[in-house]
């Protein structure tokens, strides 16, 4: 499969996991509002992405006595995903994209259970919409990548001062994609992966001595 | 019989997983499962819907595939699922006993995505 096949929009149906399949696994893409985490989605995704929404109800901001004053509001948190088979059919990977932001946790720690990892998107315009989005994975204990997103007139800085506008461990990958790209994705989903065969290499290797 | 009042909010997923709160553990949004056998006829009609989809299928859909399909909230879908499973209406791919262990499937993934560049 090297083209879209899902590029057809004129059919609605449902684009069913073909029979072969007998494992599946999710990589969750998180990051700010508008950081490209659905560009990246569709431009690796086999199947046409899909979104679904989850309400969330929330503790009005500025309400802190719940006793009294039990205003609540909901939102509808709209999550997008694709999907990719490999190994001759027989895994689905699932990408999905989460919402970075920290009012998200409760969702987070149920649509990201069981998760690989997470890659990150990062803009350097805005790199402090990350910080909700890593301190997530550092509380849930979730390996993550940071892959720089590059939009055009964003401004490039050294990978030192990244790492440390970030707060990222020294182990962390960061890399830089182009989300329109497929190739370009593929190789930050690639970083992510190779990151997290190491990470559990690693931990094997402690729990066996 | 009286217990403390029910939040209002939880009425509306409690009702359509007809009393089921939480999902099985194994039952996450990628999580795919295909259709197996029993009537659907006496099951409540979100669980009808969830059967509906599965009906002339010759492959399985994923949890959040069916969220997106019937536009119901994932956290809904991980619960109805369950119960389906639970019932035997559906039934996951593989025991899951014969799953490989997730550093295997780690390196699938590493090798099915540099294939594809």
């Amino acid at each position: 499969m090297d083209s879209a096949p899902w590029s057809d929009r004129s059919d609605p149906s449902v684009t069913y996991v073909p029979a072969t399949v007998t494992r599946s696994a999710k990589i969750v893409v998180a990051g700010g509002f508008g950081v490209g985490k659905t560009t990246l989605i569709g431009s690796v995704s086999e199947v046409r992405p899909l979104r679904m929404e989850e309400p969330i109800t929330q503790a009005s901001a500025g309400v802190d006595d719940l006793r009294r004053a039990p205003y609540k509001t909901t939102t509808t948190v709209a999550m997008d995903f694709g999907r990719i088979h490999m190994a001759g059919g027989r895994i689905a990977l699932y990408l999905f994209g989460l919402p970075g932001q920290s009012r998200f946790q409760p969702l987070w720690e149920d649509l990201a259970e069981g998760a690989l990892g997470c890659l990150v998107l990062a803009d350097t315009r805005d790199l402090d919409a990350s910080h909700d989005a890593l301190g997530l994975l550092d509380g849930a204990r979730i390996p993550y990548a940071v892959a720089i997103n590059t939009f055009p007139g964003a401004p490039g800085y050294p990978e030192e001062e990244l790492r440390e506008a970030l707060a990222l461990d020294p182990g962390t990958p960061l890399t830089v994609c182009d989300a329109r790209d497929r190739t370009s994705s593929l190789h930050a989903l690639i970083t992510l992966t190779e990151y997290l065969s190491e990470h559990r290499s690693a931990a094997l290797m402690e729990s066996r001595r | 019989m009286s217990g403390p009042r029910r939040d209002p909010d939880m009425v509306r997923p409690y009702v359509r997983t007809q009393g089921r709160i939480r999902a099985r553990d194994d039952v996450r949004l990628e999580s795919v499962v295909i259709a197996a056998t029993g009537p659907t006829d006496t099951l409540p009609p979100d669980a009808r819907r969830v059967m509906r989809l599965f009906a002339g299928a010759d492959g399985g859909l994923a949890v959040a595939d069916i969220a997106a399909a019937l536009e119901l909230p994932p956290s809904t879908v991980r619960i109805l699922v369950s119960s389906l499973m639970d019932s035997g209406h559906l039934t996951s791919p593989v025991p899951a006993a014969e799953d490989q262990p997730d550093f295997d499937l780690l390196q699938e993934v590493l090798r099915g995505l540099r294939s594809m560049v």
